[in-house]
């Protein structure tokens, strides 16, 4: 899974849409790979404006990132080809490939394997 | 032509043999491919996107989405979702660009409210229509999925979804449950009438990025008629609608009716179903 997709995917247990907590899901015991991708800048700008940043500092920090900037970068960073360049590396080329997932609110564990999570609840939570 | 969809549920018709048939085999390799095209047509990105693969499968569609080239605004990148192991197992084995989920979705869409820009489905949601298990029903599970759906959708963002209903009751009801849960919704049919018809439910969210309404969404398409119905529906409902008791046309039918059983009626007259004067 991809760091983007962390940070947009929630809790699927029906109790936690109403929680503030069940965003963003905790990773632990996660194992990290580099995937080589095209370098995009077009779609990072028109992505950026929707990524939660203070939860991608979480994220970043649970994975053992150097940390973020405190704030999002706007207006005349987006045109600097280094940072658009450090936020692909960690947004798209960076990947989870095994571990967990993990509900601040209601403590689910969403496991994820080969890169695949499993959020396939049981019938009681839906 | 039987339907998988009436045999087993799909997390267990999809088993290995069958993933590999489904993702070997030119025939379906080819129609896949034209109802990509076709729905990348519908939804009409301008750049490069984040987009939601619903019943992703073997990876087949998403493929095509991060192969567009610049010059069509891609390429793009994309998240699927689908429920049988085996064919996320074929996607692996492929190496697919794309961030892959096992989930359900009947049990709705866990994503962030404004996540994607786009959503495609190729050959998925009429699996929504059955319900496997007793305590779940294939109302809840188009309800959940579509309302998730939407809610994760950013506004004027636009879903494609192409699928096969068994019947006109499927279709109604999958085309029903979107609009329901605030869906703007149009059908376009290629080939209809034919063995190879293919219905794709085009749906936007707050207005799609459209000007007018969703007939917008095939303006400047080859070949394509607009057949509106709502326009036929509400001039029905305007000029007749269904006859209430007490009307005159309610009386006279009633009359008819009698008359026809052999029983005594009062001969018509211009008094005949003509309200009292209210002094009376």
């Amino acid at each position: 899974m991809k760091v983007i997709t962390a940070n947009f995917v929630t809790c699927a247990v029906k109790e936690c849409k109403t929680s503030a907590a069940s965003f963003p899901l905790h990773f632990h015991d996660a194992e990290l790979e580099q995937q080589e991708l095209d370098f995009q800048p077009e779609f990072i700008r028109n992505v950026l404006p929707r990524v939660d940043w203070d939860s991608l500092r979480i994220t970043a920090n649970e994975l053992g990132f150097p940390s973020l900037p405190e704030t999002k970068p706007e207006g005349d960073a987006l045109n600097e080809e280094q940072t658009l360049k450090d936020l692909h590396r960690l947004l798209l080329e960076t990947q989870v490939i095994e571990g967990k997932l993990v509900c601040g609110n209601c403590g689910h564990q969403y496991v994820i394997k080969e890169g695949i999570a499993n959020f396939l609840l049981p019938s009681h939570l839906v | 032509m039987s339907r998988p969809e009436d045999i087993l549920p799909p997390d267990l018709f999809y088993n290995d043999n069958e993933s590999r048939k489904y993702t070997t085999s030119s025939r379906i390799r080819n129609i896949q491919a034209d109802m990509t095209h076709r729905a990348l047509e519908l939804l009409d990105l301008k750049s490069p996107s984040l987009i939601l693969d619903i019943g992703c499968g073997s990876g087949l569609s998403g493929e095509m989405l991060s192969e567009v080239a610049p010059e069509d605004g891609g390429p793009h990148t994309w998240v699927g979702m689908d429920i049988a192991p085996s064919m996320l197992d074929v996607a692996l084995q492929r190496e697919v660009e794309g961030d892959l989920f096992l989930a359900d979705i009947g049990q709705g869409v866990p994503f962030r409210p404004g996540t994607f820009d786009a959503a495609i489905s190729i050959s998925a949601i009429q699996w929504l229509c059955n319900a496997e298990t007793s305590d779940v029903s294939p109302e809840g599970r188009l309800k959940r999925f579509f309302e998730g759906l939407y809610a994760s959708l950013r506004r004027g963002g636009r879903a494609v979804c192409q699928f096969y209903p068994k019947n006109d009751i499927q279709r109604s009801m999958i085309s029903g449950a979107a609009i329901k849960a605030g869906f703007g919704a149009g059908m376009l049919e290629d080939d209809p009438g034919t063995k190879n018809s293919k219905l794709y439910l085009v749906l936007t969210v707050g207005g799609g990025g459209l000007q007018g309404d969703i007939t917008g969404v095939v303006n400047g398409m080859d070949d394509v008629n607009v057949l509106d119905a709502r326009r036929k529906a509400a001039e029905v409902n305007g000029a007749r609608g269904p006859a209430r008791k007490g009307d005159k046309a309610w009386i006279m039918r009633k009359k008819e009716q009698m008359q026809k059983k052999g029983k005594v009626v009062k001969a018509n007259s211009r008094y005949t179903g003509r309200k009292r004067r209210i002094a009376f």
